[in-house]
């Protein structure tokens, strides 16, 4: 085996929020990923206990932010003894360095891990200046995305 | 207890619940056992119990738990694999070996455990020895 270090227990962080909330109870931040090839951008979060259904991928002027939400019913009935870290929904927010391929956005989820593929936009991985590119898009960047729909 | 039934509510007194047992004397000098990844949480469920841990990324095939008297052995590896000619901007995720072993400081039923892994969350369903079981005791 080439990887024989012991993996370390990290800490779940807490968001900090802009705004206050609504609704009462912490969000926490999901480890993160990234890394980028010449076509796209990838970025891989941690969110154990998140199912498909419950996880939502958006694209907003240059800014992506995902968030996954635990479903609390499984601890129904369940009396906590003894708990070494806290439970609850995740998000986290990127801003995006490259103009994205809004519709071409790919999502994976397997063993609480979502894998986002964002490809480069055309004009983006040609090298064209991002000034042309801009006047040439005009219409505001925006897209949502649903796991479930994948 | 808790009522779960509103679901912003139930989080929020699900996290309450949690911190107030957070690293609770329950398991006694064990507490740490042997290694200290995967975090796990001890609920209580009627007799039983049940331990729930998150090893988000970690494949079901890489994980192996045993149970032997009254400790449980959770071990296993992590692998993150991506392409060797992508540049990386941001690497948090942590990947390796791990084994970690708990002494529950009560008698179980190891013949009776069940485990159940989904979405990069394990949980361990302990069931209490019958010897353990509280006896109704008939007043004549």
């Amino acid at each position: 085996m080439t990887n024989q270090q012991e993996v370390q227990v990290q800490e779940k962080r807490e968001l900090e929020k802009k705004q206050e909330g609504t609704i009462p109870g912490r969000v926490f931040v999901a480890v993160a990923d990234i890394f980028e090839t010449d076509q796209a951008l990838t970025v891989v979060l941690e969110m154990p206990g998140v199912n498909k259904e419950s996880v939502d991928v958006r694209v907003e002027n240059d800014m992506l932010s995902v968030e996954g939400s635990v479903d609390f019913s499984n601890y129904a009935g369940l009396q906590p003894v003894y708990t070494e870290y806290n439970v609850g929904n995740y998000a986290r927010t990127f801003q995006l360095s490259s103009k994205i391929e809004q519709g071409s956005i790919r999502a994976e989820l397997k063993d609480g891990v979502i894998t986002l593929i964002l490809p480069k936009s055309e004009e983006q991985s040609r090298g064209k200046s991002l000034s042309a590119k801009r006047t040439q898009d005009s219409r505001p960047a925006s897209g949502v995305l649903s796991l479930a729909s994948l | 207890m808790a009522d779960y039934n509103d679901p912003f509510e139930a989080l929020f007194a699900l996290q309450r619940a949690l911190d107030a047992r957070h690293d609770s004397d329950w398991m006694g000098e064990s507490t740490a056992g042997i290694g200290s990844y995967p975090p796990m949480n001890i609920f209580q469920k009627g007799d039983d119990f049940v331990a729930i841990v998150e090893l988000p990324g970690v494949s079901k095939n890489d994980l192996q738990i045993e149970a032997k008297e009254n400790t449980i052995r959770i071990f296993g590896n992590k692998t993150i694999n991506y392409e060797k000619t992508a540049s990386v901007h941001r690497r948090e995720r942590l990947s390796g070996v791990f084994d970690r072993t708990i002494s529950i400081p009560i008698q179980i039923n190891p013949d009776g455990i069940r485990a159940e892994y989904r979405d990069g969350v394990l949980a361990v369903f302990i069931p209490r020895a019958e010897s353990e079981k509280p006896r109704i005791i008939k007043i004549t």
